[in-house]
Order: C-alpha cells, then sequence, then structure tokens
C-alpha cells in the first residue's frame, strides 16, 4: 500500500490527461525542489550516495528521526534534470515523516503513473533507480 | 571570448550559426529555432522566445520499431512546427547540442538541408543573459512535401559496418574510455541501455565525443584544433569513409556533424544502431 500523501499526488497526475498540463506540473514540483541542506552533506556527495543509472547525477539520503520516522534528502547536480528535480521534490515531501517500513512501500511503479509521456526513452531507468535507492535505504533503516 | 565563426577556418560554416545570429532572427518568418533535449521537460520550462521543442523520443522515433520517423510523421512533424522546405531551420539544446545534433541528422535524412545548429546550445544562450519564455508559440500549419527518407549518404547499417570493419575503414568511438575499454558497459552515469558484451568495435579510433567542444561555454573549438585532434592525433583521413558511432547515435551525431560540416569529411555516418546493437549482435566482432 502506497504512503496516502504520495497516492494522492499520484492521483492528482491521474486526473490530468494534457500532455502539457502534466509537464507543467511536473515543472512545478521541479521548482520546489531543495537539496540536501549542509547539515546533512555538502558537495561533493560522497558516492555511496549517487543513484545508479541516474543520469542527472541524482543523490539520496535517508536520515532517521528519533521518533522512529526519517526524513528523505536528495541532491541532483545535473541542472537540466528536471525530471530527476521533478520525481526528487515528490519523493521528499509525500515519504517524509514516515517511519522506514512505510517508505519501504514505495514502488518504481510510480514513475510511469508521474511521467507518462513526458520522459525519454532510457530515462524511465534512471527514475526508477531514484525510487529503487529509496526502497534500499528505507529496508536498510529498518533492518537496523 | 570566442572566436567569430567565421574565422575558426571551418569547411562547412554556414552550417553553424551563433547566439548574435539567432538573437537578429527570432522574429524572421524564413527562420525555426528548434530546440531538442535530452530530458523533455527543459524546454517548457523555459526556452528561446519563439523556439519550438521537437523532442527525440516522441518526434524523430518511430514509436513502434527501432527505426527513425517515415516521411509521412516527417511532413506532419514539419507542418506542426510550421516549416516548409525553404524554412532555416536552426537546432540548439543542452549539454554541448548533443541532442540538437541528432535531430539536425535526422532532418539530414529528409534531405532538409536548410539546416543550421546554434553555436554553444542553451548554455551560451542563458550564460549570455539572452531572454527565455515559458510560452509555447504557435505557428500556422505548413504543407510539407518530403522527399522518401534516405538513409544512405548519412547512415550506417549493422552489415555496412561490419563490411567497413573487413576493408579497415575508418571508424570513430564516440563513448567514454571506460565504455570503449569495455571496462564500462553505459555511459558513465548514465543509465545502461542494455548490451550484453563490451568493448569496442574492432579497428576503432576512440576519440570521445566532447572533445570537440570549449567546455566552458559548449562552442564548438576551432578547426584548427579540431584538426589536431581528430587528423593529427588520430590519423583520420577527411577523404576517406568514415563511420561513427556510441550508444544509442545521439554522441555521433555529433561527431557526425563535427567531421562533416566543420572539417569537410567527404563522406562520414553516423551508425545509430551503434553499441545497443553492436554489444548484443550475435558473432559480431568485439575488441577489448
Amino acid at each position: 500500500m502506497l504512503p496516502s500523501a504520495l497516492r494522492d499526488v499520484l492521483d492528482t497526475f491521474a486526473l490530468v490527461s494534457d500532455p502539457v498540463d502534466r509537464a507543467n506540473l511536473l515543472i512545478d514540483f521541479a521548482n520546489r525542489f531543495r537539496p540536501v541542506p549542509p547539515e546533512i552533506a555538502t558537495p561533493p556527495y560522497p558516492a555511496d550516495h549517487l543513484v545508479p543509472y541516474c543520469e542527472s547525477e541524482a543523490y539520496v539520503w535517508l536520515v532517521p528521526q528519533a521518533d522512529g520516522t526519517a526524513n528523505l534528502h536528495f541532491a541532483v547536480e545535473n541542472p537540466s534534470g528536471i525530471s530527476a528535480k521533478a520525481l526528487a521534490s515528490i519523493l521528499a515531501s509525500t515519504l517524509s515523516g514516515l517511519t522506514p517500513e512505510e517508505i519501504e512501500q514505495v514502488s518504481p511503479d510510480i514513475v510511469e503513473q508521474i511521467f507518462r509521456q513526458n520522459i525519454s526513452m532510457g530515462k524511465g531507468m534512471g527514475l526508477m533507480a531514484m525510487v529503487q535507492a529509496v526502497q534500499a535505504l528505507a529496508r536498510a533503516a529498518r533492518q537496523r | 571570448m570566442t572566436t567569430p565563426i567565421e574565422s575558426r577556418g571551418y569547411a562547412r560554416g554556414e552550417a553553424l550559426v551563433s547566439t548574435d545570429w539567432a538573437a537578429t532572427h527570432l522574429q524572421d518568418p524564413s527562420v525555426r529555432i528548434i530546440e531538442s533535449n535530452e530530458d523533455m521537460l527543459l524546454y517548457p520550462t523555459g526556452h528561446i522566445p519563439g523556439a519550438v521543442q521537437v523532442d527525440w523520443t516522441a518526434d524523430l522515433n518511430d514509436q513502434v520499431r527501432r527505426d527513425y520517423l517515415s516521411r509521412e510523421a516527417f511532413e506532419a512533424l514539419a507542418s506542426r512546427i510550421g516549416i516548409t522546405p525553404e524554412t532555416t531551420v536552426v537546432f540548439y539544446g543542452d549539454k554541448n547540442n548533443w541532442w540538437a545534433c541528432y535531430a539536425f541528422w535526422v532532418f539530414q535524412l529528409f534531405g532538409h538541408t536548410q539546416a543550421r545548429v546554434m553555436d554553444g546550445g542553451r548554455l551560451k544562450w542563458d550564460q549570455e543573459g539572452r531572454p527565455t519564455t515559458r510560452e509555447v508559440p504557435k505557428y500556422a500549419a505548413t504543407t510539407y512535401r518530403a522527399r522518401e527518407r534516405q538513409d544512405g549518404p548519412h547512415r550506417a547499417f549493422r552489415n555496412e559496418v561490419l563490411a567497413h570493419v573487413r576493408a579497415k575503414g575508418q571508424l570513430v568511438d564516440v563513448r567514454s574510455p571506460e565504455e570503449y575499454s569495455g571496462a564500462r558497459m553505459h555511459m558513465p552515469d548514465y543509465p545502461n541501455e542494455g548490451a550484453l558484451r563490451g568493448g569496442h568495435i574492432p579497428g576503432a579510433r576512440s576519440i570521445p565525443w566532447a572533445r570537440a567542444i570549449n567546455a566552458d561555454d559548449g562552442t564548438f573549438k576551432t578547426a584548427d584544433e579540431l584538426r589536431e585532434i581528430y587528423l593529427q592525433e588520430h590519423a583520420l583521413k577527411p577523404t576517406e569513409p568514415t563511420i561513427a558511432y556510441c550508444r544509442i547515435g545521439e554522441r555521433s551525431s555529433h561527431t557526425w556533424f563535427v567531421l562533416r560540416y566543420l572539417l569537410g569529411f567527404s563522406n562520414v555516418r553516423n551508425y545509430d544502431g551503434s553499441w545497443t546493437e553492436w554489444g548484443n549482435l550475435v558473432g559480431a566482432p568485439i575488441e577489448k
């Protein structure tokens, strides 16, 4: 079961069928993207936080909180990586504050639901890898 | 300060225009500025006023087969962006104009020779603080009668590449050194778009595509600097048939542009099947 805040975002995308409106929605998310704060990490970012296969040089952090929840942070080093920034913004805003168990419920399937026709060949793999990296971090945090 | 294009000694320098030139032709009805990027969401975040977007996945590729668009689809695309065969199309985009060169190359398959690349692309336009807009322009639909796609002069297929290898023809591998050596199966930090084997086509010279570019502003190097790389360092001969390849054909279309237009190679083709075909072909010769 996907976390409810993420489901709300997916529901919004499902309601918007016009490609231009969908692109604008994605760009709004990309504009809201805030890179990882300096108290968590500063560039050059460590390679073990780099998302494999992501063309936009995306990094991800899952930071456990005292109350058992966790926050997600991303960095996207390619200034042209609008898609990666949009997805990072969606993931960080809808999954932060949940428990690692809840965060792990996210699925790479959301990439198709979010981007649909606004995606180039080969790009899906990198974006799905961002989701898989989140899942892997959540799994590791849960098992800790 | 970049040297003016006309003083850089290119063989066919008319294929390149400056940001200044583009800026003075924004309202010119005989010119259409076209943006092509890797990420199709980049154009809607802001683009040159009046520029249209042509996307490599949605517009230039066949939606079912691994191939380029048909004549009919090209005519429909041309109509949508409001061009005729007489319109001068000017391509620009992200990252050293890689997808811009790819779009330029596809347009040549249909013989649209009134085509240019804007030197420096998005990077230079932005660096110079020139205007951008999110407004998507609307142009009246045109009627464009295209000829059938002619792959022969610009495009190489696998069997032709194989014959070229056997004849010890000039081959240029424009991927990263790690991809060329087979140490890495894909572009650094880029998705692995599926090849079962690593390495390079036997006899290919390793000349990474972005060596043709000045990294600080995305402009092309001068003809002398390019000759130093391609002719002196790698002993390529401009009169010999030459085939360039990468992983899916976009980086090699950039090198194709450099060799054909900037250095005047007489016969250069882009093997767009590239490593994602060669590295999966049963029995194809590979060197590591």
